[in-house]
């Protein structure tokens, strides 16, 4: 931990703060089918021209149900869709490498993910995909996911905010605006401003270098049709060969990086994700990158403010994920900067901290706060391995996932999965003093509480049941990188990162064969829409409910106290759930690794 | 289930025009003018040598001689290959990463005449995220500046400018840490050989 560092988080926090209001303000704009924004001169008749298209009216709202049901078939077409390109990989354009069809299982997990807004990458982007599956079958999630989670939100809020309301919005209207409004515009500035750091953006094939220094390589052994040739073990045969090329890999990848984290996506256009230095190419790009993830995600505590008429309860909100994120972040830093006294002792500096898969332009605190920040957002973009962290380095990220990703959290399911942790917190108070809980003027009911329950019990069944279940089978052991406790972190984060539809990984973990493909995509989809329904009954229930004045014995949902119970109603759920489960993992594998001699 | 079947044919068309505009003229409308206001860094910031690519700038290559700086360990296939980018994922306590440290810790002291007390920079001795890490620190590039400099025959001054400028800063004088770009200053020394 250094004062470098300590400046670059005082700048990140500062420039967050500065842009929470505008963009709060802007979403305001863009989430009201009547409202106007400085590009209306441009877009207005594209918009128009998009509902006419569809067959919709935009200005019919639609109540819970219906927006619910929209939304759904929606995903379905998406997914289908991503499906079929990836199967069809071979047979469409812009594919100068040759790739092959996808495997059906690979293709179900990857199309899940992008669906999902999780962007797990069982697939490696550089030697897997096409320009075209990257560009149309990925890309296309990245801006309709992070649409529909922004929807869902502006529905829960819009049922808050409403007084007897029937109606929450109408799905296509939303989806039409988000994108042409906020992601796009954004997306394509902050493309071309990648580009100038480095990020390459074309459609070219790979490029054959002539390397410097041509050297001699251990290299998997090719036969004459180009497979690797395998031993009676099925290892791979090696052979010494004088490498003299390097073939580097080209792409469109600016267009694609841009929405990843503005989207809160974070499938990479390579397998290294925004550690290949295309994809993150300086300490600049890298920056923006981390505060794009969390824009959109701020904006929206600022928009419920707004909406509900109480700008204070929106930045009750936004303090309650900035303490968390804060805390997380520290012990982060502070673990990864501590590095690993196992190689201390053999006499590796101890002040360089743990750089095992770090970049050196990024150094360990931008490692730590981009990895704090992708795995409270929900976005899983990573520019430095998380499986190499220190055992509680690694615990931060892991438990960031597993509160929900409220903390700031992907660009909406963020803001409604925190909301769900509100009307809990609410509740709990209420059965504390003995009154009726009360959330904004309106009485929460059991109705209320058992949907809010249910959306976090799902997450909860799926995380630890996938883990326990892969625990316990040879398909789940055998796609361990590492062993020991660090093997069932390994585990656990995955079920975690897919339920949380986060997408990064302990990336050791051998993720592509047909049953963890299966299984993950089925955690994918569980954790995202059996939480949304339920997400979208709330909203509809509470949108029907009378307002009713405040009294002296209402519980403010602002100041300091409303934040604090809220953190602790997200940390007593999230620690009591996982605590048992994380100190097998991380925890007895930080003990392991200061007080012990073992290696695994 | 009629207003079903009209939702799913809805549903079909947001997914075509919406791919139309984010799969189609998004990224088109980026490639154009990305090419115009930033052709070298959008087609790779490559390298050109005698009129051939050499290298890109952002990619890191392998060196073993000498008489050249040399990278991180890679992760990267057999080492630096570009088509297969990622990390060890390796945990801490990992019995393959601490033997394979131990013995890079004993290589890069041997090779660069270090005496057994002296720490080895941690990135000299873990492989990067990437695989593809085009950097090295300060301290690592000083450390090698001596070996380099005798298998060149050059006078340590001469090395210790080329690293200078193959240094790069912390960008805005904030962000991120300061770095040695391994590939240009490999380039930079043979272009003083010739």
């Amino acid at each position: 931990m250094d004062l470098f560092g300590l400046i670059q988080l005082i700048l990140f926090i500062t420039i967050l703060v500065a842009l929470t209001k505008p963009v709060g303000l802007y979403l305001v704009r863009v989430l009201d089918a009547e409202g106007r924004t400085f590009l209306d001169p441009v877009l207005r008749p594209v918009e128009r021209l998009f509902y006419r298209l569809f067959g919709i009216n935009p200005g019919k709202e639609q109540d819970w149900k219906g927006y619910t049901v929209s939304m759904l078939c929606f995903s379905l077409v998406g997914l289908l869709f991503t499906y079929a390109i990836l199967r069809l990989q071979h047979l469409l354009p812009l594919n100068p490498q040759g790739f092959k069809s996808v495997n059906a299982d690979l293709a179900f997990n990857t199309a899940a993910s992008f669906t999902t807004n999780t962007n797990w990458q069982n697939y490696g982007g550089e030697s897997t995909l096409s320009y075209f599956s990257q560009m149309v079958g990925l890309t296309l999630h990245n801006f309709a996911s992070a649409a529909v989670g922004i929807g869902v939100a502006a529905a829960l809020v819009r049922g808050i905010a409403g007084n007897s309301a029937k109606t929450i919005g109408n799905f296509w209207a939303d989806l039409v605006r988000i994108n042409l409004y906020l992601l796009v515009p954004i997306s394509f500035v902050f493309a071309l401003f990648l580009v100038s750091q480095g990020m390459i953006q074309n459609f070219k094939g790979y490029e054959k270098t002539a390397l410097v220094e041509p050297a001699p390589a251990e290299t998997p052994m090719k036969d004459a049709a180009g497979e690797e040739v395998r031993d009676e073990k099925g290892n791979t045969v090696m052979e010494t060969k004088e490498v003299k090329t390097q073939i580097i890999p080209q792409g469109p990848v600016a267009s694609q990086a841009a929405i990843k984290t503005l989207g809160t996506n974070g499938g990479g256009f390579f397998n290294a994700n925004a550690a290949h230095p295309y994809e993150n190419p300086t300490p600049l790009s890298n920056f923006l990158q981390i505060l794009s993830i969390f824009l959109i995600p701020s904006g929206l505590t600022y928009y419920l403010g707004r909406m509900v008429k109480k700008q204070q309860h929106g930045w009750a909100v936004w303090s309650a994920m900035a303490i968390l994120f804060l805390v997380t972040l520290l012990v982060c830093w502070w673990a990864e900067s501590a590095g690993n006294p196992r190689l201390h002792a053999l006499g590796v500096d101890s002040t360089s901290g743990n750089m095992e898969g770090k970049e050196v332009r990024f150094g360990i605190f931008n490692s730590a706060l981009f990895a704090t920040v992708t795995t409270a957002a929900s976005c899983g973009a990573v520019n430095a391995m998380h499986d190499s962290f220190t055992p509680l380095g690694g615990l931060m990220l892991l438990f960031n996932i597993q509160l929900g990703e409220v903390v700031f959290g992907g660009v909406g399911s963020g803001l409604y999965g925190m909301l769900i942790f509100v009307i809990l917190a609410v509740f709990l108070t209420g059965l504390m003093v003995g009154r009726t809980p009360e959330y904004l003027g309106k009485k929460i009911d059991s109705y209320d509480v058992k949907v809010s329950v249910l959306a976090l019990l799902i997450s909860i069944f799926s995380i630890l049941g996938f883990s326990a279940w892969a625990i316990v089978s040879k398909w789940g052991l055998a796609g361990l990188n590492n062993s020991g406790p660090h093997g069932l972190s390994e585990m656990l984060y995955a079920y975690s990162s897919a339920t949380g539809n986060n997408g990064s990984a302990f990336a050791g973990l051998t993720g592509n064969t047909a049953w963890y493909n299966i299984t993950l995509g089925l955690a994918m989809l569980l954790g995202r829409f059996l939480v949304i329904v339920p997400v979208m009954a709330l909203a509809g229930n509470l949108s029907g409910k009378r307002m009713v004045p405040s009294s002296a014995g209402s519980f403010p949902a602002w100041g300091p106290i409303f934040t604090l119970v809220l953190v602790g109603t997200v940390l007593i759920i999230g620690a009591l759930t996982f605590l048992p489960a994380l100190a097998l993992g991380p925890i007895v594998e930080y003990f392991l690794m200061m007080k012990s001699g073992l290696l695994y | 289930m009629k207003n079903l079947f009209t939702e799913l044919r809805v549903a079909l068309i947001a997914t075509i025009v919406l791919a139309l505009l984010v799969c189609g003229i998004y990224p088109a409308m980026v490639w154009v003018v990305a090419q115009g206001l930033f052709p070298t860094e959008a087609k790779g910031s490559l390298i050109m040598r005698g009129g051939k690519i050499t290298g890109s700038d952002l990619i890191g290559q392998g060196f073993i001689d000498s008489k050249y700086f040399h990278p991180r360990p890679s992760a990267a296939g057999s080492g630096y290959d570009a088509t297969s980018s990622g990390g060890t994922n390796l945990g801490p306590t990992s019995k393959r990463l601490v033997d394979t440290i131990k013995q890079r810790v004993f290589a890069y002291r041997s090779e660069n005449g270090l005496a057994p007390d002296i720490l080895v920079p941690a990135d000299a001795v873990t492989a990067s995220a990437s695989g593809l890490d085009p950097h090295i620190s300060l301290k690592n590039a000083y450390l090698q500046a001596p070996r380099v400099a005798k298998a060149r025959e050059l006078s340590e001054k001469t090395v210790l400018r080329e690293v200078a400028i193959a240094t790069e800063s912390r960008d805005l004088g904030i962000l991120g840490e300061a770095r040695v770009n391994v590939l240009k200053l490999n380039i930079a020394l043979d272009g003083i050989l010739r």
